[in-house]
Parts: structure tokens; sequence; C-alpha cells
């Protein structure tokens, strides 16, 4: 089967561009949090994550 | 807590993530081993993040944060002490067995180390055993989805069903797998923000300590006497109940876990799976079992944040992990923390599932119904049973909600069903001469002193129908006691029947007993591939955080 750190990557990186875009452009903040955008920084962090993933499976194919 | 329309965009994209990862592992396809069990063909990166994924199922998450508010970081005795040790063993001692033996679970190790009734025995009351806890884990999280979302509970259980349904009947054990690990990458990145958060909030671990009865913040130091921690267990019930018993008999009995391990490439990669597996479950207590502690230290603070009640008064303390999400996640990251939570519960759901539908189609079905089909039957007798596994844990789900206390029992029942197995095994594995009568007999005695021990106890109002002549201090205390008796009581019977049955020659051991088998050498590997010193460093990670946390 395919390296599975490929789709794994997809789905996080697309999760986390979501989550990133969301809390850029929205002002939804959480009732114990007000002054965190924890959108914005789990977004990142999904992205993040995202992203190493797609790095090894692309530099374990070349 | 109401969901925003950006909220279900993440669950739509998991959902349809899921079936694709089964509809790429469909092309690998072609016989029932593939189907079943993977045939050896899968990466130990994966087979590890599998081995802990299949177990944490939604219960499992919503459970350890309710135990976290209840008793505080004592709760990670459950992995440090109830699962790694266990961890630790069946990848140094026991695999070189299960998958040198090349049984295809673990009632056909039993076949061929004993005989066909211990297999059988083994084989039925694990088949039972899975469909209800995959039937009363979707029960509790269909009414968790009714009470905290106010979504239809017919709706949430035939939902997530019917996508656990697709994503097994069309990759099998690989596509369980497979997405298991993605599950495990979703739980951590969707739930730690939630435990850095209200930790902080609460004023980091010094500020929740503070607040908190100083019993909350240690592992150790309160277990001197059952009657000093919440618990109400004392150091040797702990250790030997928990540590030795029951987490033995479940991390290396149960072909839940187990089969993970067998689906490896290699010898090497099947022991290394649950040794990998231990770094991450070392550090799942600050992921899982954390906020339920800064819950209770929010409480004590100005902030507005309670525990729900139950009806009938009391916490209830199911309620944390939701609310708390509610609390510290905006619109946005609140669908990825319910995303986590589908994705664990699919998982645990999953993984009952595959390992139901090898045991009925292996164990069950090839042993005793039709033993020479060709191999196009099995895999579509694998397939049925698929249907027929989700069907029936459907069912029970319907049930639970109409005999409440029949699944309460059953729960009590399954905490100990796997306790007197780890005897089994211990003595099957590494003394050459226990027989199939010993097994079989230990193992009938075992369940049956269980039973007893159940009927003749009482904690908390559960148990005692017999007659209550000890009551125990809680029913956690209970649990550790029925399974210590269970245990001993198949070891020694074992025993006993061994010593006046006649043995199997040696001959017929190969490969499956300590003594009569080659065991693997990994010495070309490098030092931190090997097993052994593989162990070492984990035992010296979890010595380090037992002081940091005495």
């Amino acid at each position: 089967m395919d390296d599975l750190r490929r789709p794994t990557g997809f789905l996080f990186a697309l999760l986390g561009l979501i989550l990133l875009l969301y809390g850029m452009f929205s002002s939804a903040r959480a009732e114990l949090v007000p002054n965190i955008n924890v959108n914005l920084w789990c977004g990142l962090t999904l992205l993040i994550f995202g992203g190493i993933m797609l790095w090894l499976s692309y530099r374990a194919k070349s | 807590m109401t969901l925003s329309p950006i909220d279900y965009v993440s669950l739509i994209i998991y959902f349809a993530f899921v079936l694709g990862i089964g509809w790429m592992a469909k092309r690998k396809i072609s016989t029932s081993e593939d189907f079943l069990t993977s045939r050896h063909s899968v990466p130990v990166w994966i087979t590890s993040l599998a081995f802990i994924a299949a177990n944490l199922g939604a219960q499992e998450m919503i459970g350890m944060c309710a135990s976290g508010a209840k008793y505080g970081i004592m709760t990670a005795q459950f992995y440090w002490v109830g699962a790694v040790p266990a961890m630790l063993f069946v990848g140094l001692f026991m695999m070189p067995f299960y998958y040198g033996s090349r049984a295809r679970s673990v009632p056909e190790y039993l076949k061929l180390r004993f005989d066909e009734k211990t297999r059988g025995l083994n084989a039925i009351t694990f088949a039972i055993m899975t469909i209800f806890s995959s039937g009363i884990s979707m029960y509790a999280l269909g009414l968790l989805f009714e009470l905290v979302l106010g979504w239809s509970f017919t709706n949430s259980v035939l939902l997530s069903a019917a996508i656990v349904l697709v994503y097994t009947l069309l990759g099998g054990l690989t596509s369980a797998i497979y997405n298991e690990v993605v599950q495990f990458f979703l739980i951590v990145l969707g739930f730690a923000p939630l435990s850095i958060l209200a930790i902080e909030k609460a004023g980091g671990w010094s500020g929740v300590s503070a607040r908190l009865q100083p019993v909350m913040s240690h592992t150790w130091k309160y277990t001197a006497h059952a009657s000093e921690n919440p618990m109400g267990i004392e150091v040797f019930g702990l250790v030997f109940g928990l540590g030795f018993v029951l987490s033995f008999g479940y991390w290396c009995t149960n072909f839940l876990v187990i089969q993970r391990a067998m689906a490896a490439e290699t010898m090497a990669g099947a022991r290394q799976t649950p040794l990998f597996a231990a770094f991450p479950k070392i550090f799942m207590p600050f992921v899982v079992i954390l906020p339920g502690i800064a819950a209770v230290a929010l409480m004590s603070m100005s902030t507005g944040y309670t525990i729900p009640l139950k009806p009938g008064g009391g916490y209830n303390y199911d309620l944390v992990l939701t609310t708390l999400m509610a609390k510290f996640y905006p619109a946005g990251m609140l669908g990825i923390g319910l995303t986590a939570l589908m994705a664990s519960f699919m998982s645990g759901m999953a993984g009952n599932v595959t390992a139901f539908n090898t045991v009925f189609t292996y164990d069950l079905y090839q042993s005793y119904m039709k033993r020479d089909a060709p191999d196009k039957h099995y895999l579509w007798v694998g397939r049925v049973t698929t249907v027929v596994g989700v069907g029936l844990s459907i069912g029970t789900a319907f049930l639970a909600t109409h005999f409440n206390n029949i699944m309460d029992f059953l729960q009590l029942v399954f905490a100990f069903v796997n306790a007197p197995l780890f005897a089994t095994f211990l003595l099957g594995m590494f003394w050459k001469r226990t027989t199939g009568h010993g097994a079989f007999w230990g193992m009938v005695t075992g369940l049956v002193a269980g039973g007893l021990t159940l009927g003749l106890t009482v904690a908390e109002g559960k148990g005692g129908w017999i007659a209550p002549i000890h009551q125990f201090p809680s029913s956690m205390a209970q649990n550790f006691w029925i399974a210590i008796i269970s245990w001993s009581a198949c070891f020694l019977v074992t025993v006993a029947v061994t010593l006046v049955t006649r043995p199997r020659p040696e001959s017929e051991l190969k490969n499956l007993v300590y003594g009569v088998t080659d065991l693997p050498r990994e010495t070309e590997m490098p030092w931190y591939k090997r097993p052994g010193p593989l162990a070492v460093i984990v035992v010296i990670v979890l010595v380090i955080m037992n002081i940091i946390y005495w």
C-alpha cells in the first residue's frame, strides 16, 4: 500500500489551513480564554504537522 | 454546546478521508488473510501507533478525563503501572511465540500450544465480549452526543457504525490499522491543546496542585493505606491487581491489541511494536488525564466553570471532557476536538470489529463449522462476519438503552474475564510441561472464582447477589481483588491438573514454548532498535515520571 504519511499529511494540512484561515478572519473566541486566538495557533500546529508528514513522505520517495 | 458550520466541515472532511483510506487498502485484498490479518505487511511505526490507538476508544478518553477529576494524577497509574510494564513484557518475552508460531489469532495459538477445547473456550468468550464492549461504547457515545449536542441517539449510533462498517469492509484489518494511526494523531493534536489551555488557565501545574487536595497531585504518596486515597486501593492491590493481573491479562493476551503487533512485517517489528508504543503511552496521561484535574482546580477559581451535576445529585464526571471543550475551544477548534472524539470512538470500534471477524472466521467457523473450504469462501465469511459484528454491536447499543442494569453487570464481568487468561499464557509459554487439560480447567476455575468473588462481595452497591460477606472501600478495589483471586485460581488449578495429566512431547512444542524455541537474536540491528535496550530506555523514562509525580 502507498505511504500512509502522504494522505495523513494532506488531511492535517487541509484541516490546519482551514482552521488557520478561520482564525485569521473570524472573531471566534472561547469563553475562558477570550484573549487567545485558539483557532490560529491550533490551525498553525496542524498545518505544520501535516507539512512535516508530507515532507517525510516526499523525502522517502526521492 | 452548539456547533457552527465550520465545525461540521472538519467532521465531514475527516469522514471522507476515513472512507478514502478504506478504498486505498481495498486494492491489496485478494485472500482471507489479506482481509483478516494483513499478512505481515504493515510497517512497524504504523503497528506501534495502532497498538495504542485500538485501546484509546471514546470511553477511554471520556473515562480517563473523568477519573482525573475524581482521583487526580493517581489515574496515571492506569498507564504507568497498568499498561507500560505489560507492554514491555509482551514485546520482550511473549511476541517470539505469538509471531513465531505463525498463528493467525490468539485463540489459534492456544490451539497450537494446547488443544481444541482451550481454543474454543477462549474464542467464544472473546467473541461475545468484543461484541458487547463495542455495543456498550457505542451506547455511551450515542448518549453523550444526545446530551451534549442534542443529536438523535439513533442517528449518531447508526451513522458512526455505518462509517466504521464501510471502511473495515472495504480494506479489512489494514484499513482499520491505517486509520487508527490517523486517529491517534487526531486524538493527540485535538486534545493536547485542551490540556495546555486548561492547565495554563489554572496557573500551571504548581497552581493546579496548590488549589487541590494534596492527594490529587501524587501517584504513590498516599497508597500505603486504602483509606488515604480516593481510589480506595493500597499499594499491594495496585501493583498486583492492576499492575500485574489486569494489565498483563489485557496487554499480553487480548487479541485486539496483539493482532496489531502480529500484523508487523517481521519478527523484529512485532517485538518492537509494543516497545515503541510504550513511549507515547507514558505521555498519554498529560493529554487525557490532566484536563480532568485542571477542571477541579478551575472550579475553585471564579471562572464560572463547574462540572455538571447528575439529576440525582453528585458530579457527572463523564461530562468533564465535553464541557471543558465547550469552554476552551471556539467554533473551529471545537470541530477538531469533536472530530478527535469521533475518531477515538471509531478506532475503538474498528479494533473490536476486526478482532471479532478474525476470531469468528478462523477459530469458530473454520474450526467447527466448515473446515476445508477454498480460501475465497473464508474471505466471504470474513466480510459477512464484519457486517454481522457491526449489526450485533448496534443491537447491543439499543438493548443497553432498555436494560441498563444488565449492561452495568456485564461491564463488571468483562473487567475480570481476561484476568485468569494471563496465568494460562504464562504457564503455557514458559513451562513446557503445562497440558491442555490443565489450561482448560484452569481457565474455567478462574472464571468461576471471579464470578463467585463478585457474588460474595459488595462495593458501592454493586455485586454481592449471592451473599455479601465482604465490603470493599471502592468498586475499583473490588475489581482489582476479583482479578487477583481469579488469576490465582487459574494458576493453581492449571499447575495441579498439569501434574496429573500427560504432557505433549517436546518435538510438538517448537516455536510455541520457551526452552524448545530458537529465540530471535537481533544482533545485526543498531542498538536502539533492539528490544532489550529499548525496554531499558522505557523503564528509565517511566521511573523518572514516577519520581516527578511521586
